[in-house]
């Protein structure tokens, strides 16, 4: 338990507290502002890159947005195709959204400051992160549209192909730790002396064009390809449940961003700081938040730069290049680490 | 038992003739994979259409077997609507036709009632509206530009390209009035002469159209994933584009060197300029794209050159308050944005033409989409109907 929670309570709380109040921190404290903020930088952000506005008039620069959109999205009717598996169809963004917070679990905030301390932290997020792909599947079959079948079955294709290059090049990562868990990474990066982005350079190029297809962004936006498949899987939904697959996206993003710079770019740690100084678990979640916002700054200058990849062409990147390129960089890292 | 196949399918029967591929497309895919064949209905209302045109599209997972175009949602009735209107009133009319580059549409209308009045416009007019005609070029291309990029996911491009349309637009709403829809064109000339400081803001705004044509090429043209998606794909060699009366750009594309500006005996003052047909050997979606990149940077300086040149006089020649147009038959095509863009105009001596048959690009640039989108993968149709460049507007009239 974290020492902060635990002076807030000032006792030692029962087992059922402390998950309630793990699950309300991370819901409330964690992933809705951490959301809001990716959402609204990101929308500035690409609004200047294209020369738009952006969103100017809700708020203060635009900061009450989402909440508008909630809103709006909120009053719009919750259609349900007619011969759509209701049930799976309804139940598909909420196993997508389910995979991104089991994500969350995993994520060191400071040397104290972490949900679950899992030994083998980033096999879990590996795991879990490909839960989404049976959710888009999901909808994808029960909107009972050919849009979306074609979408779904797209996404499918897709996920699992870059699912491999994703865990091949985090491979790279866990030899030079020598631990699955994740604050054990961030910790080996405090001890290397470097963050790992700079000796495992290739790793991080796969990571991030896996993440960036992973997400189904463009330029791996095929699934969703708006000039296509109208939205792919995403065609028959409406109302909240859009918005829940909407939000999905945004978290999604945030959270493979903060897991890129937990194993990139040293998570919580800044340099010449101490990792364990007590001050660390105060300013660790802003010190990985910030990281985590130039992470996914990356990824969203890639969406808006380039046009998408063909099915065809994705799956030869995934197979033909990436996956080839990944097992070389483990060979190279473990030759390295044994030579060294 | 012999039969005779002749008797039981009648081979002229186009209809007849598309069912039985389709059956037969059906009965090899069962064949091969097992796997049954699935018809998309592509549109009538469908992003990648812009408009409303619906695609039947025959499938085999992503592969398309069979596509056909569906057109006529957008139907209008233009032809027969200008059978009631005078000489004058019809520019109204035609400028909706190609609705992004409409200056363009006055033009070859006016043309041929003025070959059958046997009026000349004065030299001064015919520089306007052929500067104005190659700004409803750049307007309606730089729409392409952005659109292309945004049919293959890269969705940035076409805020810049409406961003940078707006200079031309501005010029063209300043000189005529009117944003999109002129209405400039007289029978004898054009309604007014240009206003002050027009020139000078048009030059500025032409090196910005430039600007904006670096920025594609940089952003669109030279990324590695748009070369990837365009170059190979949806090949139309020169004998086939001809074969389906392609013009304009998509028959440029396909390595034909025939642009009506230069070929076609025009009025308009083309025959002065100094410019340059540009071509690409390649036929393919990629060579589309850069052959309109080109022109509509060859079209800046077109516009330069001609306010440079322009000469002085009046605007409009002598003609009848009330305007009859006496008995005959004309036709003029010119080279519109789209391509080639032609009216026959039948008239009787009366107030309103008897007929007029509107020849529109887009038409016959949408007619090879089925011998080209057979056996492309779905990716591809967004891609290809994209680099065909057709406005709806201009396909139904």
């Amino acid at each position: 338990m974290n020492p902060l929670i635990s002076s807030f309570l000032a006792i030692n709380p029962p087992y059922w507290v402390d998950t309630l109040a793990k699950i309300g921190i991370g819901l409330v404290a964690v992933l809705l502002p951490t959301g809001a903020l990716v959402y609204l930088f990101l929308f500035k952000m690409m609004s200047f890159m294209q020369s738009r506005l952006g969103p100017m008039e809700t708020g203060p620069y635009g900061q009450l947005q989402l909440l508008a959109e909630f809103g709006k999205f909120l009053q719009k009717e919750d259609i349900f195709p007619s011969k759509a598996d209701r049930f799976v169809f309804a139940a598909a963004p909420f196993v997508v959204l389910v995979s991104t917070f089991m994500l969350v679990l995993v994520l060191p905030g400071g040397p104290d400051t972490h949900f679950v301390d899992l030994n083998t932290g980033i096999y879990f997020a590996m795991a879990v992160s490909s839960v989404s792909v049976i959710g888009i599947l999901m909808a994808g079959w029960g909107s009972n549209s050919k849009y979306s079948l074609l979408g779904g079955i797209r996404a499918a294709g897709q996920l699992i192909a870059y699912e491999l290059p994703l865990v091949l090049s985090v491979v790279g990562v866990v030899i030079m730790a020598g631990t699955l868990n994740m604050k054990g990474i961030v910790a080996a990066q405090a001890d290397f002396g470097v963050w790992f982005i700079i000796p495992q350079i290739i790793g991080f190029f796969i990571f991030m064009v896996a993440v960036q297809a992973e997400l189904t962004q463009p330029p791996f936006d095929m699934p969703v390809a708006e000039s296509e498949l109208v939205t792919g899987y995403l065609t028959e939904y409406s109302g909240m449940r859009f918005l829940l697959f909407f939000i999905g996206e945004f978290a999604t993003a945030a959270v493979f961003s903060a897991i890129g710079a937990t194993l990139f770019l040293g998570g919580w740690t800044v340099p010449f700081v101490d990792i364990n100084a007590e001050i660390m678990d105060y300013i660790g979640p802003l010190v990985l938040a910030a990281k985590m916002v130039f992470i996914a700054f990356l990824i969203f200058w890639f969406r808006i730069t380039y046009p998408r990849f063909r099915e065809d062409q994705l799956q030869r990147l995934a197979w033909k290049f990436l996956i080839p390129l990944s097992l070389f960089n483990i060979v190279v890292t473990a030759i390295f680490k044994v030579v060294f | 038992m012999t039969t005779d196949i002749n008797a039981e399918f009648d081979i002229t029967n186009n209809e007849q003739l598309r069912y039985i591929a389709a059956q037969a497309a059906d009965a090899r895919v069962n064949v091969e994979l097992e796997t049954e064949g699935m018809t998309l209905n592509i549109g009538p209302q469908h992003p990648a259409t812009h408009g409303t045109l619906r695609i039947v599209a025959r499938l085999d997972g992503e592969q398309v077997i069979s596509a056909e175009p569906i057109m006529g949602y957008m139907h209008r009735g233009y032809e027969k609507l200008t059978e009631v209107r005078t000489y004058p009133q019809v520019t109204t009319l035609i400028n909706r036709i190609d609705w992004v580059g409409s200056f363009a549409n006055e033009v070859p209308f006016i043309l041929a009632a003025e070959e059958l009045m046997e009026v000349e416009a004065p030299p001064r007019a015919q520089y306007i509206r052929t500067a104005l005609f190659e700004m409803g070029r750049i307007a309606n291309i730089m729409l392409f530009l952005g659109d292309m990029a945004v049919q293959l996911g890269g969705v940035t491009a076409i805020f810049y390209a409406f961003r940078d349309r707006e200079f031309v637009l501005n010029q063209i709403e300043s000189a005529t009035g009117g944003r999109f829809h002129p209405n400039f064109n007289r029978i004898g000339g054009v309604k007014d002469d240009l206003p002050a400081g027009w020139i000078k803001e048009t030059k500025s705004s032409m090196q910005k159209v430039r600007d904006f044509c670096d920025e594609m090429e940089d952003l669109v043209v030279g990324n590695e994933i748009f070369q990837a998606r365009c170059r190979g794909v949806g090949i139309i060699p020169a004998d086939v584009a001809m074969a389906y009366g392609l013009s304009g750009a998509n028959l440029r594309g396909s390595g034909v060197d025939w642009d009506l500006r230069r070929d076609a005996d025009s009025p308009l003052a083309w025959k002065d300029l100094d410019w340059k047909v540009w071509t690409h050997p390649d036929g393919d979606s990629f060579s589309r794209y850069w052959v309109r990149l080109q022109e509509t940077r060859e079209a800046t300086y077109m516009v330069e050159q001609l306010l440079d040149g322009l000469p002085a006089g009046p605007v409009m020649a002598k003609v009848p308050r009330i305007i009859k147009v006496p008995a005959g038959e004309s036709y003029v095509q010119t080279e519109n944005p789209l391509g080639a863009m032609g009216y026959y105009v039948v008239s009787k001596g009366e107030l309103t033409p008897f007929r007029v048959k509107i020849r529109t690009a887009s038409f016959s640039n949408m007619s090879i989409s089925p011998w080209l989108l057979e056996g492309v993968l779905v990716p591809d149709i967004a891609t290809i109907l994209a680099s065909l460049y057709f406005i709806l507007g201009d396909i139904d009239r």
